[in-house]
């Protein structure tokens, strides 16, 4: 994906942070001083002072001169890093990638964010207001590269979006300044008659070098993403990932496992530290080749312990393919979560489905049959057997309904009914005899009939009117007629389970 | 001098018991199966609680029976705290029926491996994860080096197992203890017409330093019954037809 840069400048960032804690200066000119070698200077204007012609760097007394009702507080000599620090965190909601740029501006990493503004338009619109409600003067522009986001920032009025690959040409008529120059180097272009990056262009990079150092021709690569530029974040992104380069390529089995290990140990102690646990972990082998090899691990809770987690990955370890070497280990724990400390008993006894030991056991199982392989069954409000329980979501899930405990159910409970040849009495008898899988059983005593109705507002489907019976071997079975006597046809009969 | 050679017996037999894997419960930690004369063909009288027992059922009959069984003794055993773990391939044990023997279903964590291979790999460890009430497997055979690793588990973790193989013959195995349960006519107070409380036949095939024996034995309102001995229930009931 195109990188894509956000530089905002704020005009008169030191007079508008003044003016929100000082509302009577909002509405008219005035500028921070400072005392330079026995005189006042105003070191920044706020826009009413900029239109009435009075600049930073000016004699205090001067721009009395200009305008008499100007008002002045002395400004602090320490640098505005602090506040453009405080502003670049606020800006976290716009992108997860803010630094400071002093003296008086922002740059965001924005690649991948604008869309979710419904654009870059929209974007640099929604920053814009934000920053105006809350009473700055910005100027923001969106490009490629940094350099190029800062001076179409500062020196461009209208088109502050400059797309992917037209930096060269929104560059071409802006001044030299935009370049970020020292003062002399400028004084130097201005001397040659050099206005404008456009002829500086024009000019080979080996002439540029000779005659303006080397400076300048680096400038130039950043601005046109010929040379990458380096962004402090004030907030690096939480990453639980340690890396392990390797001297030379590991290529044996018992080579990753040190490296594995060895990143266990690593990681689990940061995350312990931070009272945090491993969820879902990713192991990945960079190949010498360029390939990637990754192993994953899902566990049931949160946990640090380096020999379980050793365990977990240990099996899956013969299906790395190391082919000429691995010369980069890393490993990330993709999920964590919050890893309070327990107090141990000191008897222990049963236990819970929290307890350490058994999510081991069923994190072991997971990672070789499968996390959807293990279930838990709860009871759900419904008559039609095959639906009176359900899987729980979580193997913690919570029972809230109470298991039916009025009818008799029976222990077995086949898939799918099977279909049984039966002698029964018309109308509501139970059968005197059933086949099933060709064994005839006499019918010594029986139960019923319960009719049990289909759920209709799910599938429509005769009744079931279930017996519960024994045969003369004592041996006990649940049966049922599906739906009613017709004359023409005779009843379809089935067996459904067996008791105990 | 008799009762010293006796004395001597008993001690040997003791310190034999344990060296087997068969451990001096503590007090508090007894549990009361409810098998009433039964239990005299246990060691110790009690029932074996960190062992292997293996229950054979090769028909869907026997093996309701032996589910029903089964469930009784991990009632029990789970009373109202822990948790246990059924492994199976293919569910054939229906989750609600269970509450009708005692057992809270949603206590059990129920594992479905495919193979026979990941059965016995799972059951293993599980019968060696500390902590759980009681593990149930339903396996298709239980070998002699699966049951010899089953065995080591359980002497360390303490776990029940109950094992239920469906084969026909028995191979040889370590299993502390073999049953079949087959099923039996049902029988309804005061000779009720329709299906009364479950009746089985409980045999005990083979119990190491135990005596195997028959007994008939009836599940109802919670506890076991036996049935050798003629009931106060059907006394009544014949004392009632009498009247």
């Amino acid at each position: 994906m195109a990188k894509r840069f956000v530089s905002i400048w704020f005009r008169h960032l030191k007079t508008d942070w003044v003016s929100l804690r000082k509302p009577m200066f909002s509405e008219a000119p005035f500028v921070l001083t400072l005392a330079d070698h026995g005189r006042v200077v105003i070191s920044s204007t706020n826009a009413f002072a900029q239109k009435l012609g009075i600049f930073v760097g000016m004699a205090l007394a001067d721009a009395k001169a200009i305008v008499p009702e100007l008002k002045n507080i002395s400004d602090k000599p320490e640098p505005s890093g602090k506040l453009l620090e405080n502003i670049a965190r606020w800006c976290i909601r716009f992108s997860p990638v803010a630094c400071i740029d002093p003296p008086e501006g922002i740059v965001l990493d924005a690649t991948g964010c604008p869309h979710l503004w419904g654009g870059e338009e929209n974007y640099i619109a929604a920053i814009r207001n934000r920053f105006s409600r809350l009473g700055y003067d910005t100027r923001i522009a969106i490009a490629s590269t940094h350099a190029v986001a800062w001076a179409v920032a500062h020196f461009e009025k209208e088109k502050m979006i400059v797309p992917c690959g037209k930096e060269a040409d929104a560059l071409k008529h802006l001044q030299p300044a935009a370049l970020r120059l020292s003062i002399d180097k400028l004084e130097l272009l201005f001397k040659l008659g050099i206005r404008d990056i456009g002829r500086l262009m024009q000019i080979p990079h080996s002439t540029l070098r000779r005659r303006f150092g080397e400076e300048l021709t680096k400038r130039l690569r950043l601005a046109l993403g010929k040379d990458e530029e380096f962004l402090e974040p004030v907030e690096l992104a939480r990453t639980w990932q340690e890396r392990l380069p390797a001297l030379d390529p590991i290529v044996t089995a018992k080579g990753i496992e040190i490296a594995l290990r060895t990143l266990l140990d690593q990681l689990c102690r940061r995350l312990s530290a931070e009272e945090k646990g491993i969820r879902m972990a990713i192991f990945s082998c960079y190949r010498v080749d360029g390939k990637l090899q990754q192993l994953k691990l899902n566990t049931n809770s949160p946990t640090v312990h380096v020999t379980h987690l050793f365990k977990l990955f240990e099996p899956n370890i013969e299906t790395i393919e190391p082919a000429l070497g691995i010369e980069l280990f890393m490993l990330e724990a993709v999920v964590v979560e919050n890893l309070y400390p327990r107090q141990k008993k000191i008897w222990i006894t049963r236990s819970s489905i929290e307890d350490e030991r058994f999510s081991e056991f069923l994190d072991r199982i997971a990672s070789r049959i499968g996390q959807n392989q293990i279930t838990r069954f709860l009871p759900t409000q419904r008559y039609w057997p095959e639906r009176t329980f359900r899987p729980a979501v979580t193997l913690d899930e919570p029972i809230i309904e109470k298991w039916p405990l009025n009818r008799p159910r029976p222990v077995h409970l086949l898939h799918k009914p099977e279909r049984i040849d039966v002698t029964a009495p018309i109308p509501d008898y139970p059968p005197m005899l059933f086949r099933h899988r060709g064994k005839l059983h006499r019918i010594e005593k029986a139960d019923g009939p319960e009719r049990i109705e289909p759920e209709w507002w799910l599938e429509q489907g005769e009744h079931r009117d279930y017996y519960m019976v024994e045969d003369e071997e004592g041996c006990r079975y649940w049966l049922f007629r599906l739906g009613h006597y017709v004359t023409c046809s005779s009843p379809q009969w089935f067996i459904h389970g067996f008791f105990a | 001098m008799f009762s010293l050679k006796a004395n001597i017996f008993s001690n040997l037999e003791k310190e034999i018991l344990s060296l087997q894997g068969f451990r001096q419960p503590v007090e508090e930690q007894k549990t009361d199966l409810g098998l009433g004369s039964i239990c005299s063909s246990f060691p110790r009288q009690t029932f074996p609680f960190a062992a292997v027992h293996e229950f054979k059922s090769a028909n869907p009959e026997s093996k309701s029976a032996t589910l029903g069984f089964v469930s009784c003794i991990l009632s029990r055993i789970m009373k109202t705290e822990g948790i246990s773990v059924w492994i199976h391939s293919g569910r054939t044990v229906f989750p609600p029926a269970l509450t009708g023997f005692g057992v809270a279903p949603e206590r059990i964590i129920f594992i479905n491996a495919t193979t026979e291979k990941d059965s016995l790999w799972i059951t293993e460890e599980a019968l060696a994860c500390e902590g759980l009430s009681a593990v149930v497997a339903e396996l298709h055979e239980i070998n002699f080096i699966s049951s010899r690793k089953f065995q080591l588990a359980v002497e360390k973790s303490r776990v029940t197992g109950m094992l239920m193989s469906s084969q026909q013959k028995y191979s040889v195995n370590a299993c502390t203890a073999r049953w079949e349960i087959s099923q039996l006519p049902s029988g309804a107070p005061h000779n009720l017409p329709g299906v009364g409380f479950p009746r089985w036949q409980v045999k005990l095939v083979k119990m190491r330093n135990g005596r195997p024996g028959t007994w008939n034995l009836e599940w109802s309102k919670g506890n076991f019954r036996l049935l050798d001995v003629p009931d106060e229930m059907t006394l009544v009931g014949q004392k009632l037809k009498v009247v």
